[in-house]
């Protein structure tokens, strides 16, 4: 497989300036001739259509939930990264675009974060003129807050709904689009397959998820936006149903998988409680701009937070990390929290979890500044545990958040197989082996508003597409091919239950591929989970037929793909004999226990190709470089 | 504890519906109520029935995906609260509760709990948005926004398009949806340009669907997960009045763009 970035040549501060002069263009009217289909509707799948549509193209969107505004991305609570400096803090495009590249352990390609840092601006400003009611000082000017891994304050927010509310305004200006005919809108509709025809992407085979009808779709190009794949894990942030099945089954068809093993562990979600836990709650990395971390200096300790006192108490981050203290980025605070606990310092009953403090910023600022930031995380911390954090710390424990790995995609987003584009959380651009928080909104938003709009049109414009439609062969063979594993799946009948699989398969990925790896794990769980798989197409349960709305089939669709990709994620953690970001080989770190990396042997993107049923995985090598930012030892100290 | 759910069932649109019997059995109050049908579902999958197929994404009150009628109360007795985060510590032992989907012509039913909202995106088709083209907007803070309305429009903001409102509301009437975008965007200067045409064509569409009329009841308020307040219903009709008013017997000017 040849692996082309078309990274452009040149200096970075110019390169995308330049990159769109040379792009091919397509005429204004031409562009309703060229259908293109957006699957997913999030900040990058909704930006994407909406922006499309209002460019002229014929679009066609789908989103598996009942209405485009459900997309995950509406969890995202504290923020978006922008380098306006509005701050007077130092704050720049090019400290942006290092703190990200530095952020992600020198495993990010630099001409896509510089690019990324450029659109940051942009992004604020569409988003304001949407109407998206971002925090205002008593001005009236935008304000923004801190997030870890940075030191100046570039994070815009609206209240601990930012997702939300820069969601509602990408799903409004796609509305707008349905409204205005550009865009059809296909909602409780699941892609199964992508179809290819002549070596490019050129429809997708979808599920009606309520009559169950499997319909074909043709179009010009597809673009992907489906979001991460964290439920590989089964307990994690993520909504119930966001899922792999898109990019796994265009991997099947050739798209190269880039980084699986890149996982971010969050490091304050609320403890899990019990056996029959569905999910995991975060509660906003900003938090700990205000809240401080703390276990007990001994081991055992099991007194109540308010009687341990100061001296007792160890505020780790603080003492091992003074410059950042409490705003290390993600990795760095997730491992040491795991660490304490591993000493037996954890607390709660499980002993799976840390506390969050905010006693001292009550005393200073009093309860109602910290109700004004942060009062809507505090009621909900308060729902799910029934105890108070204005007058106890919270408890907080690492879980999986968000998937740097994903689809390899050139620097136009364009993944391995020509006409098909990979977006946001889905593709495994920019964030290298560990993201910086505010920084998904970020990307979702510049792919969707501010990179497709031209790297499609030059697509469109340097290809000479034949006309395709549903009855090209291809379809059918592609359409038979889902409903044989859709049979398949509801003729086994067996004992267990698809979730009971999914959870099965989750453990063994928390316990081996999660916060810390080692070779052994690893090999063990690729066994483990090639065993799972082969037991799963022989016993487990899906109720029901195809032909209705059947939860339990949509979900061992899913779970069938998840079992493949655990197994090629453990596989490329194992192939990664270092550790960097969200990568944490135990073998591995420096006398400290910092992530130790191997720049000369794994400056690379890691692009897996699929090897076929039962056969291995191809890995190809993107080489990394680093013009600008010189790799060195990440130190938050 | 251990509790007795009646819940209504319902193959598909067309089909007659009824309610039905289960145990629910060594219930942790740390559950979810939701994650307390998971189990009864397991259960049910295990002894060959059919389990309930209700709707739920994010878990965590924010994505709007979830909703049904608790005891005949739109997402159960705790304020504030969509049912995926009502906790089980909020019942108690031998509680018998009735669950049914939300009721509303508008939102008819496709199965046991799940129903078809697609009414709510078509309201916000009819101009819940601002129209500005991408790559187009001035800097962030080229247009000020005095914190006072910000916190309005964001209060407005908050909802979630769950349908709460509706399933509370005795008339079905979508006022409070509709009331809380015209608000978040009317509220702001950024929505200054379209409020009018929004406003009417907003609640045009309204009627359109198959909600009732807004009677003031306040049932909306009471059952909005997102405390959204009835003010925001006010908001809105004091835009329509206004558009209404304003384009009275106004023609329609042709040519241009």
């Amino acid at each position: 497989m040849k692996l082309d970035s078309r990274i452009p040549s040149g200096p970075i501060e110019q390169a995308w300036d330049q990159a769109r002069f040379d792009m091919k263009l397509v005429n204004p009217a031409n562009k309703r001739k060229f259908n293109v289909i957006v699957v997913g509707s999030g900040l990058a799948g909704g930006s994407a259509a909406a922006s499309l549509g209002e460019l002229g193209y014929n679009v066609k969107c789908f989103c598996f939930q009942d209405s485009p505004r459900r997309a995950h991305s509406i969890a995202a609570q504290g923020g978006i990264n922008a380098a306006k400096n509005y701050q007077n803090d130092g704050d720049s495009i090019y400290r942006l675009f290092y703190d990200t590249v530095k952020g992600g352990d020198f495993r990010a390609r630099e001409y896509n974060v510089y690019r990324l840092a450029q659109n940051s601006v942009n992004i604020i400003d569409q988003c304001v003129a949407q109407g998206v009611p971002f925090a205002r000082e008593y001005g009236g000017a935008l304000a923004n807050r801190s997030f870890g891994g940075a030191q100046v304050s570039r994070t815009f927010y609206a209240r601990g709904q930012t997702g939300q509310q820069l969601l509602l305004g990408a799903y409004q200006a796609l509305e707008a689009q349905v409204d205005a005919g550009s865009v059809k809108m296909y909602t409780r509709t699941e892609m199964l397959d992508l179809v290819i025809i002549n070596g490019k992407a050129r429809g997708i085979i979808t599920r009606n998820l309520v009559t169950g009808q499997i319909e074909s779709h043709a179009a010009d190009a597809v673009i992907l936006a489906t979001g991460g794949y964290g439920n590989v894990f089964y307990l994690s942030t993520n909504a119930k149903g966001s899922n792999c099945t898109a990019i796994w089954r265009a991997h099947k068809r050739g798209a190269a998988f880039a980084n699986p093993c890149f996982t971010q562990i969050h490091p304050t979600c609320i403890p899990v409680s019990g056996d029959y836990q569905s999910k995991l709650t975060l509660m906003s990395e900003s938090l700990r701009n205000d809240g401080r971390i703390w276990v007990p200096l001994k081991g055992g300790d099991k007194r109540s937070p308010s009687q341990i006192p100061e001296n007792e108490r160890d505020y780790y981050l603080e003492r091992r990390y003074p410059s950042f203290g409490n705003l290390v980025p993600r990795d760095v605070a997730s491992r040491a929290a795991k660490a304490v606990c591993d000493e037996g310092r954890g607390v709660g009953e499980t002993g799976l979890g840390v506390y969050l403090d905010f006693a001292d910023s009550i005393k200073r600022l009093g309860k109602n500044a910290i109700e004004e930031r942060y009062g809507n995380l505090f009621e909900m911390y308060n729902r799910i545990t029934g105890e108070d954090p204005y007058t106890q710390p919270m408890r907080i424990y690492p879980a999986i958040h968000y998937t740097m790995g994903g689809l390899w995609v050139d620097y136009q987003l364009m993944s391995t197989i020509p006409g098909m584009f990979v977006l946001g959380e889905a593709n495994f651009s920019d964030h290298g082996a560990n993201r910086l928080g505010a920084s998904a909104l970020m990307q979702g938003l510049s792919d969707g508003y501010f990179v497709i709009p031209y790297t499609l049109g030059n697509y469109l414009a340097s290809n000479k597409l034949e006309k395709v439609d549903t009855s090209a062969p291809e379809f059918a063979a592609t359409t038979k091919e889902v409903n044989d594993t859709i049979a398949r799946m509801l003729s086994i009948k067996g004992k267990r239950t698809v979730s009971s699989y999914h959870r099965e398969l989750g453990k063994i990925m928390w316990d081996n591929c999660g916060m810390g790896r080692n070779a052994e794990g690893l090999t063990k769980a690729i066994q483990q989970i090639q065993a799972l798989r082969q037991e799963y197409w022989q016993n487990v349960n899906v109720p029901g037929s195809g032909a209705d709305l059947n939860q339990q089939l949509e979900n061992a669709g899913r779970v069938a793909d998840f079992l493949e990709l655990g197994e090629l994620m453990c596989r490329d953690a194992l192939a990664r004999n270092e550790s960097c970001g969200g990568h944490f080989r135990e073998e591995y770190q420096t006398e400290e226990g910092e992530a130790m990396r191997d720049d000369e042997n794994f400056q690379y993107a890691a692009a897996w190709e699929y090897g076929g049923e039962n056969a291995e995985p191809i890995l190809n090598k993107e080489p990394l470089e680093f013009k600008y930012v010189h790799p060195a030892q990440r130190s938050y100290k | 504890m251990n509790l007795t759910l009646h819940v209504w069932r319902q193959a598909n649109a067309a089909a007659p519906g009824r309610m039905e019997r289960y145990d629910a059995r060594n219930v942790s109050e740390d559950m979810s109520f939701l994650e307390m049908l998971d189990v009864v579902n397991e259960q049910l999958i295990a002894e060959s029935k059919e389990p309930i197929a209700f709707e739920h994404d994010c878990r965590e009150g924010i994505c709007g995906s979830c909703g049904f009628m608790v005891n005949g109360v739109a997402h159960g007795p705790q304020r504030g609260t969509t049912v995926c985060q009502l906790h089980m510590r909020h019942f108690k032992d031998g509680e018998e509760l009735y669950l049914e989907p939300w009721r509303a012509t508008a939102f008819p039913v496709l199965k046991d709990l799940v129903v078809d909202r697609g009414a709510l995106d078509r309201i916000i088709a009819a101009g819940g948005y601002v129209s500005v083209r991408t790559g187009s907007a001035p800097d962030g803070n080229a247009i000020s926004v005095p914190k006072e309305a910000a916190d309005i429009s964001m209060d407005a903001a908050a909802c979630i398009g769950c349908g709460a409102c509706v399933a509370a509301c005795p008339n079905a009437a979508a006022a409070l949806f509709t009331g809380a975008k015209i608000s978040h965007l009317g509220t702001l200067p950024q929505g200054q340009a379209e409020r009018s045409r929004r406003a009417l064509r907003m609640v045009e569409q309204l009627s359109l669907e198959d909600f009732g009329a807004c009677t003031n009841i306040g049932e909306c308020e009471a059952a909005c997960p997102k405390q959204i307040p009835i003010e925001m219903i006010a908001r809105m009709n004091h835009d329509h009045l206004k558009a209404a008013w304003q384009t009275r017997g106004a023609r329609k000017s042709g040519g241009g763009e």
